[in-house]
């Protein structure tokens, strides 16, 4: 556990960069520090490891004050991992990884086994240990830079925009196997981003600060989505906060509905009968195992001796119990029958997903885990 | 330090350091006039950099010393002996810079003035020397203060400019004319070098405040 | 004869090859003369630039003495430093060493100002006390520069080693000030040659070594700062001694 206590940072020239900040982030979680620039999040990220000493205030891992133990001790204790990544260009990726481990002295046998272990667990190709920094990819980069970071295992992390060097699309992909690796290791972690999707991506909690280092609000991210603090919260969370809320919340999560349900055989009668329950002109198809088939129109099913001769569409999207309800949205605005279809293992119809289900989610109180 | 023989030698002084000017200045102006073609063609093909790099950077190894004395057979101790030496010391810093300065232009300046129809003469002299001057100039500034240190050493072969002052010292044992050579070729090369910062501060206007880079 | 032969004569003659005046011993002194203000100039310049580069201060002075010290006729500085000090070896060293120092420090400091502040950053977040930090990330990532530093002071004292002779002390620069004296071109030339050729061996061995002790990730990356360097006019290799 990582504790501030009415910690303060004021730099010579006088300017504030962190103000009186209290939080504590609970082991094993991913507490995402924002805002914008000037706003002392890597001020306040790098007073943890004591790059930056605090002005006031205390600040403890695991109940210990750290202003009391030997910085360079302290480090290396503590997993670091920077935007610019700051690999050293004169050693080979497994010099780099096993840097800390030798400053530490374990042996060369322990070292090379663990530098082997993390160029696996970061997802570097298997020949990178031999490679030099320059000969790399910038994602590739990123990898060595979090696996140097892990390298002693240390419980605790702290990570300055470690994916802001790359493009989008790795980034994402970095994201999220990041994410896969923290469910294994349950590191304690601070993270720093000035990107606010990122951070409800990746934080178990968000401590959204502003100029000269005021805490706004620090919540976990549907806490922070449904109910911001105020103002500059809500600013800083920007439009479409429904959308990004509806991105935490999983299908599952909702109760979807069995909706208007025919088999081929029935006939066109029992199809508008169904269909007129559900107040729709449309019906969804399986078959006996009820395995998702498509939908149909009531009109088109005009003299057609049962349902399965009609001209049976396919779902522009099938949604999954893991799939965000974000996702299920989209399939519904681009469906004609404006819901998206839950299908689970081997296609099976597990019911729909409609616009009221999701205004209803959106109206209740926060409560969703991330997961 | 001998006053005296400051004011009974103020007339000699002053031609020693014509000399050493002059010197200086003649190499300065050959070295450019061989350097620039070279570098223009390095530039243009860039497979000759390293092989007139590699031979200018040889030159430029060889000690000044050794260099006079190798072509005393030929040229004796003239003139012309140190001209030769001097010129060629400056060579390497000149084409090493402008050829540096030219590859430092921004490819997409370049691109876009091949776009709004330079032709490649104009191109070069209106758009891509101007932008390498600063860097041209820093090659000229370190062959100067270079070159105005090894004229003393012309001294040795009967010339040397205000060198020669050293080399009476010497036969006399006497601290003064030292002092005073030493001390003019010092403050010479400072005073040339600040008035070529200043050139370059007149001649590139746009980058003033900046870095001298 | 042509002035070639008679050179390969005074080459191949035997009595040039003996004794205290011969070619081995000459050159053993000039080798001496060099390395050991080389060595001093090392010793003195390279800790004061670590110190400056690490810390970042001074940098004014460590940038710009090498192009003080391109201003410094080494010819009057040696004969300087012979009428105050007297006619012995110590002249002479004085002159050398003051001579080697620029081009070290501001190479050596510049070098470890060019550090990637990231690098650094990341070194001391990993728990690197200061002195790790230098030793093991500044000092391996700057040493291009810093051995591009110490090759332009040893090709600059090499050259410059040959003025001990002028004041009558040994090395190669006796057949030069033997033969320029008694008119003797053979003799001239020939000293002339070999201090050309002490000169370029230098450089050349000095250079391998570089390629020894600069780490092999940074080989490509490093020599375009060290052009970077040379360019803007603040280190780099232009500074020819005597």
């Amino acid at each position: 556990m990582i504790t501030f206590d009415s910690v303060s940072k004021r730099f010579a020239d006088g300017t504030t960069a962190v103000d009186s900040l209290s939080l504590e982030v609970p082991d094993g979680e991913i507490a995402v520090f924002v805002g914008p620039s000037g706003c002392g999040k890597t001020t306040t990220l790098r007073m943890v490891n004591r790059m930056i000493e605090p002005t006031d205030g205390i600040i403890e891992v695991d109940g210990k004050n750290i202003l009391k133990e030997d910085p360079a001790e302290l480090r290396r204790r503590i997993g670091y991992v920077i935007q610019q990544i700051g690999l050293f260009p004169h050693r080979t990726i497994r010099d780099n990884i096993g840097t800390v481990p030798g400053l530490v002295g374990w042996d060369k046998k322990r070292t090379r086994e663990r530098v082997e272990e993390l160029i696996e667990v970061v997802g570097l190709p298997e020949d990178s240990g031999d490679r030099y920094p320059h000969e790399l990819s910038g994602g590739q980069q990123q990898r060595v830079g979090v696996a140097r970071a892990l390298a002693v295992d240390p419980p605790i992390m702290l990570m300055d925009e470690p994916f802001g060097a790359v493009d989008p699309i790795v980034r994402t992909r970095l994201q999220e196997e990041f994410l896969r690796l923290q469910q294994e290791v349950q590191k304690t972690i601070v993270f720093v981003t000035h990107d606010i999707d990122e951070a409800i991506k990746m934080g178990d909690r968000i401590a959204l600060l502003s100029q000269g280092g005021r805490l706004e609000q620090y919540a976990t991210p549907e806490e922070m989505l449904a109910a911001p603090a105020n103002e500059f919260v809500a600013d800083f969370l920007g439009g479409e906060r429904g959308l990004k809320q509806l991105a935490l919340i999983s299908v599952r999560d909702v109760d979807a509905r069995s909706g208007p349900v025919v088999t081929p055989e029935d006939t066109p009668a029992r199809a508008s009968e169904v269909a007129e329950d559900a107040n729709t002109d449309w019906v969804v198809v399986v078959d006996d195992a009820r395995h998702l088939k498509g939908w149909v129109s009531i009109d088109e099913l005009n003299g057609q001796g049962n349902v399965g001769e009609g001209d049976i569409h396919a779902f522009s999207a099938e949604v999954h119990a893991g799939d965000s309800l974000r996702t299920a949205l989209n399939a519904m605005v681009t469906s004609r029958t404006g819901v998206a279809a839950r299908v689970g293992e081997g296609g099976v119809y597990e019911g729909i997903v409609t616009h009221k289900l999701i205004n209803e989610e959106l109206s209740k109180p926060a409560q969703h885990g991330q997961d | 330090m001998d006053w005296g023989w400051v004011q009974d030698h103020l007339g000699e002084i002053q031609s020693l350091f014509f000399q050493h000017a002059q010197f200086t200045l003649l190499a300065l102006v050959y070295g450019f006039a061989i350097a620039f073609p070279l570098a223009l063609a390095a530039t243009r093909w860039p497979r000759l950099y390293t092989p007139i790099l590699g031979l200018t950077g040889i030159l430029f190894t060889i000690p000044s010393i050794a260099l006079f004395m190798l072509m005393m057979p030929f040229t004796g101790p003239t003139a012309t002996t140190c001209l030769i030496a001097l010129t060629i010391y400056t060579l390497l810093v000149l084409v090493r810079n402008t050829v540096e300065g030219l590859k430092g232009v921004p490819r997409e300046v370049r691109e876009a003035a091949e776009a709004m129809g330079y032709r490649r003469f104009k191109q070069l002299f209106r758009v891509e020397l101007p932008i390498a001057l600063p860097v041209i100039i820093a090659g000229i500034r370190i062959a100067v203060v270079t070159t105005i240190g090894l004229v003393t050493i012309t001294a040795l072969i009967g010339f040397g400019g205000l060198g020669a002052l050293f080399i009476d010292g010497f036969r006399q044992a006497f601290g003064t004319p030292i002092i005073v050579g030493f001390a003019l070729s010092v403050l010479f090369a400072v005073a040339a070098d600040l008035a070529l910062v200043g050139v370059q501060r007149l001649l590139t206007p746009w980058a003033r405040g900046g870095d001298s880079r | 004869m042509t002035f070639l032969s008679e050179l390969l004569a005074w080459f191949t003659d035997p009595l040039n090859w003996q004794g205290s005046s011969g070619i081995p011993i000459r050159t053993w002194e000039h080798i001496q003369y060099s390395v050991a203000a080389t060595l001093i100039a090392a010793l003195i310049a390279l800790p004061i630039a670590l110190y400056l580069g690490h810390t970042g201060r001074g940098g004014l002075l460590a940038i710009n003495i090498a192009n003080i010290g391109r201003a410094i006729p080494s010819l009057g500085l040696i004969i300087m430093a012979f009428i105050l000090l007297g006619l012995n070896i110590t002249p002479v060293m004085i002159a050398l060493v003051a001579l080697a120092i620029p081009p070290i420090v501001t190479n050596t400091y510049i070098g470890i100002r060019n550090v990637n502040r990231e690098v650094r950053d990341a070194a001391g977040g990993m728990g690197m006390t200061g002195w790790q930090v230098l030793t093991q990330v500044e000092i391996p990532v700057a040493m291009p520069l810093i051995m591009a530093g110490l090759r332009t002071s040893a090709v600059q004292v090499v050259a410059t080693a040959t003025l001990a002779a002028y004041l009558s002390f040994g090395g190669l620069g006796r057949f030069l000030f033997d033969g320029l004296a008694l008119q003797d071109y053979e003799q001239l030339t020939g000293g002339a040659l070999l201090i050309a050729a002490l000169s370029l061996i230098t450089e050349f061995l000095l250079a391998r070594v570089q390629t020894v002790v600069v780490p092999k990730g940074l080989a490509k990356r490093n020599a375009t700062a060290a052009v970077d360097a040379k360019m803007s006019g603040k280190a780099g290799v232009a500074s020819s001694g005597a």
